[in-house]
């Protein structure tokens, strides 16, 4: 945890946000379900979303990565405002999405799986890093993707977006469901992508948890920021993170 | 020596070969529809009218441009795939969300359209289309005799099944058409043009029923109705092979075909309805078809 606080104050102190969201409102069909959100992460941070469910988290990456019906305000990635367009354009900016449903295709199988998404840009993982992280993954890629078990599962949801060069990462709940040796792995890549320079923005009901990786934590209710925590000073603010998450 | 329950090998090899004809059409076409419906969600009613149109394209090169039927083998299916995009873009791709009722009932009345307009100016009595010279005559093969054209139906039919089934199943390719007919929304947000790749695959699919036209037109008379008299079995053979499974349209057609050639040898009464039969059966037993993912 100290070692996670040093680097805010390294990561946080300089540089433009990479990814800048202001007032965004979104809807599901005639549904509102983001009334304002606002943060900004900057490069190379994990930035969390906590909240109770329903709160709109999932919904805020959903938005984010354009999959909402319809959304309103502004989302800025590297400072190019994003509203207007499509998810395939999104994800060329580098943004890429790891589903709370990992979404593993059931009639490809985990290499298939893995190569999936297509190359946005240089800098992303080689498959050999890839396979080095997830051993796993490389035993069984011959095997359809949905006879992993649930920890391999979601391995491979991480592990197919690191290919692409996208940078930023949108990772809803992870651990939701997972063993707790699993969701320690699944703690330690993500401290070890933080290393190799992705910035992520966490969706996580399991604060402790986020507490592990995180930099900082945005709070969302009822469909906005409500407020903003820095890891180092998630102690202190204890009492006021039960009150948000009604635990 | 050959003699089986009476019946002369020279009947039941001719029976077979029949079958194994009608299932090579069976089998390209009920591929096309499941790999439209596979990605599409579409029930594409006007198959038959565009395996029809395949058919008279490949006739109208040969009687007003002088294009022989190697070129028609490779021209109809793109002529009549960019028909199936010009389709996609215009009327289809308003649908995807709705039931599939409605793309059923679009691509029926999209097919009473085109027959009509065929019907208006061709007639229902049928347009010659010679064989190829280079396919003419046939081998004898001692128990019977092999027109050389029927044999090349069935090799090309096999080649093109097989090759299609090796791009969705083997190839990069294939793995963006099956991700996208699984999660059409999470492919999208990798990158992938969705919408561009929906508007290709009905075009392919569309492709396949114009070259099945340009195969069938040497051996049944080019005519108006010769797609939606065929169209009915296809679709039973789809149900039987499971909606959107790609080898089991394959399978499926082929071997329906050769069921229907021996019903035809042991009990001629039956053929008209063989296949109806098994899928009554098949429905019954498995609804999801022989080959299909549980829906």
């Amino acid at each position: 945890m100290t070692e996670a606080a040093t680097m805010t104050h390294s990561t946080a102190a300089g540089g433009d946000a990479l990814l800048r969201i202001e007032g965004l409102q979104g809807w599901y069909g005639e549904s509102h379900v983001l009334h304002g959100i606002d943060f900004e992460v900057r490069e190379g941070e994990v930035v969390t979303l906590l909240g109770r469910n329903g709160a709109g988290k999932t919904s805020t990456l959903l938005a984010i990565m354009g999959i909402l019906s319809k959304r309103k305000g502004s989302v800025t990635m590297r400072g190019a405002e994003t509203i207007q367009m499509e998810p395939r354009h999104i994800a060329k900016l580098g943004i890429a999405l790891c589903p709370e449903e990992r979404g593993i295709f059931s009639s490809l199988n985990v290499e298939e799986n893995l190569m999936l998404p297509p190359k946005i840009a240089d800098g992303g993982l080689s498959v050999e890093r890839i396979y080095e992280l997830f051993p796993n993954l490389l035993e069984r890629k011959r095997s359809q993707g949905t006879k992993l078990s649930g920890g391999e599962q979601q391995m491979l949801a991480i592990a197919r977006i690191l290919r692409t060069g996208a940078k930023l990462l949108l990772l809803d709940e992870p651990t939701e469901g997972l063993a707790p040796v699993i969701v320690q792995q699944i703690g330690a890549t993500i401290r070890q992508l933080k290393q190799e320079g992705f910035t992520i923005v966490l969706v996580e009901q399991n604060f402790r948890f986020a507490a592990s990786v995180a930099d900082r934590h945005y709070v969302v209710d009822q469909g906005r920021v409500v407020d903003m925590i820095p890891n180092a000073e998630l102690d202190a603010n204890i009492d006021k993170l039960h009150a948000y998450l009604g635990v | 020596m050959f003699e089986l329950l009476g019946i002369p090998p020279q009947v039941l090899m001719g029976q077979l070969l029949l079958g194994l004809i009608n299932g090579s059409f069976y089998a390209v076409l009920s591929l096309g529809l499941a790999v439209i419906f596979g990605l599409l969600n579409i029930i594409n009613f006007s198959h038959g009218a565009q395996y029809m149109l395949g058919a008279f394209v490949a006739w109208m090169l040969l009687e007003y441009l002088g294009i022989n039927y190697w070129w028609a083998l490779l021209i109809v299916p793109i002529v009549v795939g960019a028909t199936g995009v010009v389709l996609e873009k215009l009327a289809l791709r308003r649908l995807y969300h709705l039931d599939h009722l409605y793309g059923l009932l679009l691509t029926f009345g999209v097919a009473l359209i085109i027959q009509g307009l065929f019907r208006n100016y061709y007639g229902i009595s049928g347009l010659p289309y010679n064989i190829p010279s280079q396919l003419s005559g046939g081998q004898n093969l001692g128990f019977m005799f092999l027109p050389n054209y029927r044999g090349w139906v069935v090799v090309a039919s096999v080649i093109v099944c097989f090759g299609t089934w090796f791009v969705i199943e083997k190839t990069r390719l294939g793995a963006y058409l099956r991700a996208a007919t699984e999660n059409p929304t999470l492919v999208g947000a990798f990158g992938i043009n969705v919408p561009l790749m929906i508007m290709l695959t009905y075009g392919f699919g569309v492709a396949l029923a114009g070259f099945a036209g340009v195969l069938a037109a040497p051996i049944y008379s080019v005519n108006p109705n010769m797609g939606a008299d065929l169209i009915i079995v296809v679709f039973a053979v789809v149900v039987i092979g499971g909606m959107g499974s790609i080898m089991g349209a394959i399978v499926t057609g082929f071997g329906l075909g050769v069921i229907e050639g021996l019903t035809k040898v042991f009990y001629p009464a039956g053929s008209a309805v063989v296949i109806f039969v098994i899928m009554a059966i098949v429905l019954m037993i498995k609804p999801e078809g022989l080959f299909g993912r549980n829906a």
